[in-house]
């Protein structure tokens, strides 16, 4: 069983409300910060432990507080992106729901270090239930004197706020999340300037996932060095990772980085292993944007190693045989299931995300969306196989924010892992309306 | 992307009553002063909460409170997904139709309550009880198949579960 950090009391009752929560120990970060430590302390401890963000791209944490630009007499934020609207992640709004103390005590601690007076939770406005959550906290906190002047004496100020979308996937990118923030329609900024120059109202603004703010939390309590000592190489601590799909028992773990693929899916303490007593077929391991992964590279790598839920280990072998740990968004798909129309499903994401900005992503998603939906339906060629490739080499690269890459890469690995089934489909058009492929056969690379 | 071609017959003035008003006076309060365009996305929850829907009158009036230009909240509430623009149902069904969820028999659920209220995704029941619509992911992944209604989630749909949601939604109506 693996230590946990971040939801050891998540079952306690009552830990959602402001007493029970400091009777677990809660806001000792906030007193340790304020009190005993310098902003640039804090930022050193959160350095020191290696957290890598975990909204997705895994950047280090400490390094883009160190980015962030101090001018004199201007204002400074911390924005919290809690828009979670990867597809397969939902670890968040868990987060959230249960321990809402836990992400107000990072949003002050954090806040701190980077010498913001204000600060905001954006939140994806379909979580309005989880937003009142946390609001009713943030008021506790505010009555607890842990938020607005002088917080627990220390002559520090900060308001902090919760503010929702209004149903987007692209306002999770941090840029169109600002551009919302601002009421307007979220439209990815040119970068640079980088929030950490130009952020929110035109302010150095550091953006970070709910979970990496949380996770400042017990680095700041138990040190850096000690929260750098769990995990593998440059995977360090522990991770949230919402797992879906066809398993015995999906739902939010948090594992500690270094678990092995297999003792994941299979473990008794984790997924209990593929639902229904089928096989595994293929694994998305960090969110609906990372390359898909045939069964026979779930388990193991291409080098014939055990795969581990690491940054590192998830995505050995590059594009090519490898994946990626993302958000941590791990979908498992059974036997019975069909590729084809898995990648038509998501491209349809996709395509119905895309802001429009750029031409690319906004023809490219639309297009590929379109030729899947003939392969699925038994009207594709071979010659759409190919063109899917074309597609993605004309999107990937060529766009305003990655979510022009986050639709042609998923696409390009299923192709490359799953080509048999996707020509299957250009064959057997009628079969394919009424049965399924059933599991591939590894290729053998000469 | 959302499309939308405003209908000339949803421009009847509108006046929210004194409890969204309030709501919406604490809520420009969560933003510095002179950055009241920030709280546009929470009012007009608000006032799709009240009406059910977002007439272009109701834009007007949000407009108004919050001293923007009426286009800056037609750009805004056309591009967000959440928003409905026409009148809808007394009760949307928002059924998440992405990945995840379809791995877990979304589709059938889908055409499950296309036969039982006799409409397709986009139409509303004959009684004006249910609008049905297919959104993407709502971040419930791992608790699929699942829907959306009133802000409330519905997880680990199944057929019976559908059925009694469906005759408990408009009971809540007369309670
Ligand atoms: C299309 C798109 C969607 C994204 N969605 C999210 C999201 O829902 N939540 C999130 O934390 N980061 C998301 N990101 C990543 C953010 O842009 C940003 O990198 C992240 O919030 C930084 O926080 P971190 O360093 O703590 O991970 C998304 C990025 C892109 C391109
Ligand atoms: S890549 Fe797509 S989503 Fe991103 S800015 Fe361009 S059009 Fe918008
Ligand atoms: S895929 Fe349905 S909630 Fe995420």
């Amino acid at each position: 069983m693996s230590r946990k950090l971040l939801l050891e009391h998540a079952q306690v009752p009552g830990i959602e409300t402001f007493e029970v929560y400091r009777k677990h120990g809660g806001y000792a970060s906030v007193e340790k910060a304020l009190k005993k430590m310098s902003p640039d302390e804090v930022v050193e401890e959160v350095k020191k432990s290696g957290l890598r963000g975990r909204g997705g791209a895994g950047f280090p944490t400490g390094m883009k507080w160190s980015f962030l630009a101090k001018p004199e007499g201007v204002e400074r934020h911390l924005v919290c992106n809690a828009d979670e609207s990867e597809p397969g992640t939902f670890k968040d709004r868990y987060l959230m729901e249960k321990l809402p103390h836990l992400l107000i005590e990072g949003m002050i601690t954090s806040s701190y270090a980077l010498g913001a007076r204000r600060s905001y939770i954006y939140i994806r406005g379909e979580f309005m239930y989880v937003l009142r959550i946390v609001e009713k906290a943030i008021q506790e906190a505010y009555a607890n004197g842990m938020l607005g002047k002088n917080i627990m004496g220390s002559g520090y100020d900060l308001d902090l706020a919760i503010s929702p979308g209004g149903g987007a996937y692209i306002c999770g990118e941090e840029t169109a999340l600002l551009e919302s923030l601002e009421g307007k329609r979220g439209n990815p900024r040119m970068k640079p300037p980088f929030p950490a120059v130009k952020g929110l109202w035109g302010n150095p603004t550091v953006v970070n996932n709910v979970e990496s703010i949380a996770a400042v939390v017990p680095i700041v309590n138990h040190g850096g060095e000690a929260y750098a000592q769990i995990g593998i190489e440059r995977s360090t601590g522990t991770k949230l990772i919402s797992a879906s799909g066809n398993l015995v028992r999906p739902g939010v773990y948090e594992i500690e980085l270094g678990l092995s693929v297999e003792e994941f899916i299979y473990g008794d303490d984790y997924c209990r292993g593929i639902a229904n007593g089928k096989q595994l077929k293929a694994c998305i391991p960090g969110g609906s944007s990372v390359p898909i992964l045939p069964q026979h590279l779930v388990c193991n790598t291409a080098a014939g190693e055990k795969r581990l839920m690491t940054y590192e280990s998830l995505s050995d072998g590059g594009f090519a045989t490898g994946s990626m740990l993302g958000s941590g968004g791990f979908i498992v798909f059974d036997e019975d299931q069909c590729i084809v129309k898995n990648t038509w499903n998501f491209a349809r994401f996709y395509a119905h995300e895309s802001c429009g900005q750029c031409s690319p992503c906004r023809e490219g998603t639309g297009w590929m969306e379109k030729v899947l939906y003939r392969l699925e339906h038994g009207q594709g060629t071979m010659e759409d196989i190919s063109l899917l490739e074309e597609i993605n080499k004309k999107i990937e690269g060529n766009t305003i924010c990655p979510l022009g890459d986050a639709a042609a890469w998923p696409v390009a690995a299923a192709i490359r892992h799953f080509r048999e089934e996707f020509e299957w489909h250009v064959t057997h058009p009628q079969e394919a309306q009424s049965k399924n492929y059933g599991l591939i056969q590894p290729r053998v690379e000469v | 992307m959302k499309e939308h071609a405003a209908q000339p017959h949803n421009e009847a003035p509108v006046q929210f009553s004194p409890e969204s008003m309030a709501e919406i006076a604490r809520v420009i309060g969560l933003y510095p002063e002179g950055k009241q365009k920030s709280a546009i996305l929470r009012v007009l929850h608000i006032a799709q909460t009240e009406l059910g829907w977002v007439s272009v009158g109701a834009m007007n009036r949000v407009a108004e409170i919050l001293a923007i230009e009426p286009i800056e909240v037609y750009e805004v509430a056309t591009f967000y997904t959440m928003f409905h623009l026409d009148p809808v149902g007394k009760f949307v069904l928002e059924v998440c139709r992405t990945g995840p969820c379809q791995l877990v028999g979304a589709d059938d659920i889908i055409s499950y309550i296309e036969e039982k209220l006799k409409i397709k995704v986009g139409q509303t029941s004959a009684d004006g009880l249910f609008t049905l619509k297919t959104v993407e992911c709502l971040g419930a992944c791992g608790y699929g198949p699942m829907l959306m209604c009133k802000y409330n989630f519905y997880e680990q749909l199944t057929k019976e579960k559908v059925d009694e949601l469906l005759e408990a939604l408009p009971a809540t109506l007369s309670a």
